[in-house]
C-alpha cells in the first residue's frame, strides 16, 4: 500500500501550498456604505449598448449605468416619472416631454433633450444595427430610417423634434395611450455625446448617468462598477459598488457563493433547487418574473387553422396537469398560468386570476372528449418542438407530453422534438417551417398587459411567430390603445385576450420566477419583476 | 534530419487546409445564426439582413471560406457577434488555457512516470497492485465526477481553494484543475511507463549495463527510462492537443475562461468566427506538437535519427 500512501501526501501537500497562498476567502474586505457587492453574471451576448441590449445579462449592466425618462418601480413594476418632469399629451399621438433639470452623466456633460432624441435616432437607424430598434417603430419616420427593405432615406425620425434644452416633442404614427409608460425600457436611455464621439472607446468603458459607473472592464469575465457620488438621483447606491463575475457555468457560481466567495446568484441553477433551503435558508429569493411559457401553434400549416382546430387546441391545455409540472419538474419556481399576462402586473395592470379559468384547469374528461370533437390531433401526432441546447426543456416537454398521452389514452399522442441549437431553433420558427406546436417564452420589455398581447397576437406583429391573425383581436387592440383613460384601456385588452382564450391562440403554461440567493455579507436583497436584483438597494453589512 | 522536417511541414499544409474547410462546413450547416440574437422574439428583417451582410453570411459558403481563409493569413480572424476581435478572444483565452495545459503537463511527467518507474521496476508486488488499482478507479470515474468532488470537498468543505479559478488565472489556482485535468491521461501515463520499463527490464543491454558494475540509478535514468520513454513521449505529445482542445469540462467546473469555455460559447451562439478561428489554432497547436514528438524520437533513439 505504498504506493496509495505516496499519493496521499502528494494531494495533502499541494493542498497545503495552496492554503497558503491561495485561501483570501471573501472578496473586497470593507463592509457598510463602502462594500462591494460581487455578483454572478454571464456574458452578453451582444455589445453594451441601450437599443442593442435584449437580454437579461447586458440588461442588469443597463439598470445600473443608465436612468430613462421613467423608471419601473422594483416592487410594483409601476413607471414613475425618472428623468422626465412631465409627458404632455392631448391626443395620445402627440407627447410633449419635459427632461428635469440638474441630471449630468458621470462625466459631467449635461442630460439634455437632444441627449434622448440623439439616443433614439441612433436606436432607430438601421444602418447602427440595433437590435431594439424596433421600439422606436410607433414615432412617425420609423420607416424612412429603418425600411423593411433597402436602404434608409432618412438620417433621422421625422416625428422626434428638440424644442429647447428641456424639451421635445414626439408625435407617433398611431394613438398609443399608454406609451410614456414604456419609456422605463432601457433602449430609449440617453446618450452622451462621447458615444457618438469616441464609439470604440465608450463601448469598451460606457459612460452612463445612473447610480454607478464603470471602473474597469475586462471584456467576458468582470466588470467592476462604483458607486458614483455625484448622482443626483433618489435611488443612489446603498453600496460602494458591484463587481459582476462572469460565469462559465451557474451551478459554479453557486458553488462560489456557498464557500464565501460570491455575494449574490440571481440564477439558481436547476439542479441545486433541491438543496437551497438546506443551503441558504431565508437567503433565497424565489419571485414572479414578467415571463411567461406558453405553447404556440403553427397556424400557416392549414391543418391547425381549421374552425375545429380551436377545440383540440382547448382541449390540449385542459390535458397539462400544469400543478404537477411545476411542483415536480420546478420545484414552485413555476406557478401555473391563468392567463395569457403576468402577475407582476397586478389587477390594476390587467393580470386576472380567472381569464383563463376551465381552459388552463386539468381536466382529462373534458379535455379528450373537445379533442375528438375538434377532429383530433391534425396529423395523428403532436410534435411538440424545443431547443435543446439551454434550460430544462426537455423535462418539461416530456412532462407534458406524457400528461397529454396519459389524457388519450395513447403513449405516442404527443411526443417532444429536440432542436439542437437556440439560433437553428429560432430559424426554423422564423422560416415558418415548425412541423407542430413549438415552445414559446416571452419575457416583458416593461410591465403593461399592451405587452404580453399585440407583440405576440396582433396581425403580422413582430413576435407574432404562428401567424395567427384575428380580426375581432386586432380592433379591440387598436381601441385599447386609442383609449386615454388606463383602467378603460387596460379592460378592453382583457377583452382581447378573452378572443386569445376562445380561439386558444396560444396555450399558457406557467409564469417564470425569478429565483436568487446571496450571502450573510449582504442584505436588502431582492429582484425587480424583470427578475434582475435591484443593485443599488443592497446593503452590506 | 533537415529534409525531414521539411516533409513534415509541407504535409501539415493539406491537413491545416481540410480540417479548417470541415470545421467551417459543420458550423454552417447548423443554419442561421442570426435567428439567435434577438432571444426569444423574431429579428427585424432589417436588422437581420445588415447583421448577415456585416458578418458575411449573405455570400454562398465557399466564398465565405475563401474570404475567411483569404483574412486569417493577414492576421484577421473576423469579430464574434458581441462586437469583440476574434484575436483579442484568443489573447485572452489561449493564456490561460497554455499554463493549464502545462500544469497538466507537468503532473502527467513527474506524478505519472515516477508511479510508472516505480511500479514498473516492483512487478508483482503490493506496491504496484495497488497503484494498478488506482489508475483503474482514475480512468473509470468520468472527470467531471472528479473534478465536481474535489471542489466540493476542497473548495467548499475544507476551504483549501477557491472553487472559481479568478479570471487572471495564476499558476497556484490552476493546480487542481490542472490535476484534474491531468488524471485520466495520468493513469495512462503510469501504465505506459510500467509496461515499457519491466519489458526492458529485462532487455540484454540493461543485463549488460549492470554487468559493467553501472550504478542503479544511472542503469535506470540511462539506459532504461530513455528506452522506455518513446511510446509515453508518443502519448503526452499528442495529449498536448487533446488537452487543449478538451478542457472544456475542466474549465466549465472550475470556472476557467479557456480556450474549452470560448469555444463553448462559439459553438451555442454559433459564431462561425470564434469557432472556427479557434480551431484553427488548435489545428495548428496539434500538428505542431506532432511533430515535436517525432523530433524527440530522434534524440531518444538515434537510430530513428538517420533513417
Amino acid at each position: 500500500m505504498r504506493g496509495a500512501t505516496h499519493a496521499r501526501w502528494a494531494a495533502c501537500a499541494v493542498a497545503l501550498a495552496l492554503a497558503a497562498t491561495a485561501c483570501g476567502g471573501g472578496s473586497d474586505s470593507g463592509g457598510g456604505a463602502d462594500g462591494i457587492v460581487s455578483s454572478s453574471w454571464g456574458d452578453p451576448q451582444n455589445p453594451l449598448e441601450p437599443a442593442n441590449t435584449n437580454e437579461v445579462q447586458g440588461g442588469k449592466v443597463l439598470d445600473m449605468l443608465f436612468r430613462g425618462l421613467k423608471q419601473y418601480d422594483p416592487k410594483t413594476g409601476e413607471a414613475k416619472d425618472m428623468l422626465a418632469e412631465k409627458i404632455d399629451t392631448t391626443d395620445s399621438t402627440n407627447f410633449t416631454v419635459t427632461v428635469k433639470d440638474g441630471w449630468t452623466f458621470s462625466n459631467g456633460e449635461k442630460v439634455t433633450a437632444k441627449s434622448f432624441v440623439d439616443a433614439w435616432n441612433y436606436g432607430a437607424n438601421l444602418k447602427n444595427n440595433q437590435k431594439n430598434a424596433y421600439f422606436f417603430g410607433y414615432i412617425e419616420g420609423y420607416e424612412q430610417v429603418h425600411p423593411e427593405q433597402g436602404q434608409p432615406t432618412a438620417e433621422t425620425l421625422s416625428g422626434l423634434k428638440v424644442v429647447d434644452d428641456k424639451t421635445f416633442t414626439v408625435k407617433l404614427s398611431q394613438k398609443f395611450s399608454t406609451w410614456p409608460d414604456t419609456l422605463g425600457y432601457a433602449a430609449f436611455s440617453p446618450l452622451p455625446s462621447a458615444f457618438f464621439d469616441d464609439h470604440a472607446a465608450w463601448l469598451s468603458k460606457p459612460v452612463g448617468n445612473g447610480p454607478y459607473m464603470v471602473d474597469s472592464y475586462a471584456k467576458g469575465s468582470k466588470m467592476s462598477m462604483r458607486k458614483w457620488d455625484g448622482y443626483p438621483g433618489s435611488d443612489k447606491a446603498q453600496n460602494g459598488g458591484v463587481d459582476l463575475n462572469v460565469y462559465t457555468d451557474n451551478n459554479t457560481a453557486y458553488t462560489d457563493l456557498t464557500a464565501g466567495n460570491l455575494d449574490l446568484v440571481d440564477d439558481v441553477p436547476a439542479s441545486q433547487l433541491k438543496n437551497v433551503q438546506a443551503d441558504l435558508g431565508d437567503r433565497y429569493i424565489n419571485t414572479p418574473a414578467g415571463i411567461i411559457q406558453a405553447i404556440a401553434f403553427p397556424f400557416y400549416d392549414k391543418a391547425w387553422n381549421t374552425p375545429g382546430a380551436a377545440k383540440v387546441r382547448t382541449g390540449l391545455s385542459m390535458a397539462i396537469n400544469r400543478e404537477q409540472i411545476t411542483d415536480t419538474i420546478f420545484q414552485k419556481t413555476r406557478t401555473p398560468a391563468k392567463d395569457w399576462t403576468s402577475p407582476v402586473l397586478g389587477a390594476d395592470g390587467g393580470f386576472s386570476e380567472t381569464l383563463c379559468g376551465d381552459a388552463c384547469t386539468y381536466n382529462p374528461t373534458e379535455a379528450k372528449k373537445l379533442i375528438t370533437e375538434g377532429g383530433g390531433i391534425p396529423g395523428g401526432r403532436l410534435k411538440l418542438s424545443y431547443n435543446a441546447d439551454s434550460g430544462s426543456h426537455k423535462e418539461w416537454v416530456d412532462a407534458v407530453c406524457n400528461s397529454i398521452n396519459n389524457v388519450l389514452g395513447k403513449d405516442t399522442a404527443c411526443v417532444g422534438n429536440p432542436v439542437g441549437t437556440f439560433a437553428d431553433f429560432r430559424n426554423q420558427i422564423g422560416q415558418h417551417k415548425m412541423p407542430g406546436p413549438f415552445r414559446a417564452g416571452w419575457q416583458m420589455d416593461y410591465p403593461l398587459i399592451q405587452n404580453f398581447l399585440q407583440p405576440l397576437y396582433y396581425t403580422k406583429a413582430s413576435s407574432n411567430d404562428g401567424l395567427w391573425s384575428n380580426p375581432e383581436f386586432d380592433k379591440l387592440v387598436d381601441e385599447a390603445n386609442a383609449e386615454s383613460d388606463t383602467k378603460k384601456a387596460v379592460e378592453t385588452f382583457q377583452k382581447a385576450e378573452e378572443v386569445v382564450r376562445d380561439q386558444m391562440a396560444a396555450i399558457p403554461l406557467w409564469y417564470q420566477n425569478g429565483s436568487a440567493g446571496y450571502s450573510e455579507r449582504v442584505s436588502n436583497v431582492s429582484l425587480n419583476p424583470f427578475s434582475v436584483p435591484v443593485y443599488n438597494e443592497i446593503k452590506v453589512n | 534530419m533537415g529534409r525531414y522536417v521539411i516533409r513534415r511541414l509541407l504535409q501539415m499544409i493539406p491537413v491545416f487546409f481540410g480540417a479548417t474547410l470541415l470545421i467551417f462546413l459543420m458550423v454552417n450547416v447548423m443554419g442561421d445564426p442570426i435567428a439567435g440574437l434577438c432571444g426569444d422574439r423574431q429579428c427585424d428583417p432589417a436588422t437581420a439582413a445588415q447583421l448577415r451582410k456585416e458578418f458575411g453570411l449573405d455570400k454562398p459558403v465557399w466564398q465565405q471560406y475563401l474570404t475567411y481563409m483569404g483574412n486569417v493569413f493577414t492576421g484577421d480572424f473576423g469579430t464574434a457577434f458581441n462586437g469583440q476581435k476574434v484575436t483579442e478572444l484568443m489573447g485572452e483565452a489561449f493564456p490561460v488555457t497554455i499554463r493549464l495545459t502545462i500544469v497538466a503537463i507537468v503532473f502527467e511527467i513527474v506524478i505519472g512516470i515516477t508511479l510508472g518507474v516505480i511500479t514498473g521496476l516492483r512487478r508483482g508486488r503490493p506496491v504496484d497492485t495497488s497503484v494498478l488499482l488506482l489508475t483503474l478507479v482514475v480512468i473509470s470515474v468520468p472527470t467531471f465526477v472528479t473534478g465536481l468532488i474535489l471542489q466540493l470537498l476542497l473548495g467548499v468543505e475544507w476551504g483549501v481553494i477557491k472553487p472559481a479559478v479568478s479570471p487572471e488565472a495564476p499558476v497556484n489556482e490552476l493546480l487542481i484543475p490542472g490535476l484534474v485535468l491531468a488524471s485520466v491521461s495520468l493513469a495512462y501515463v503510469t501504465r505506459l511507463t510500467r509496461t515499457s520499463i519491466a519489458e526492458n527490464a529485462r532487455s540484454d543491454y540493461v543485463r549488460t549495463a549492470k554487468a559493467k558494475g553501472l550504478p542503479r540509478g544511472r542503469v535506470i535514468s540511462r539506459h532504461l527510462l530513455r528506452n522506455s520513454l518513446i511510446p509515453v513521449v508518443t502519448f503526452i505529445g499528442t495529449d498536448i492537443g487533446a488537452l487543449m482542445g478538451g478542457a472544456i469540462v475542466t474549465e466549465r467546473i472550475f470556472n476557467i475562461h479557456g480556450v474549452g469555455y470560448q469555444l463553448y460559447q462559439g459553438i451555442l451562439r454559433q459564431n462561425t468566427q470564434t469557432v472556427v478561428g479557434f480551431v484553427t489554432v488548435l489545428v495548428i497547436v496539434f500538428l505542431l506538437a506532432n511533430l515535436l514528438v517525432d523530433l524527440l524520437y530522434a534524440v531518444l533513439d538515434p537510430r530513428i535519427r538517420y533513417a
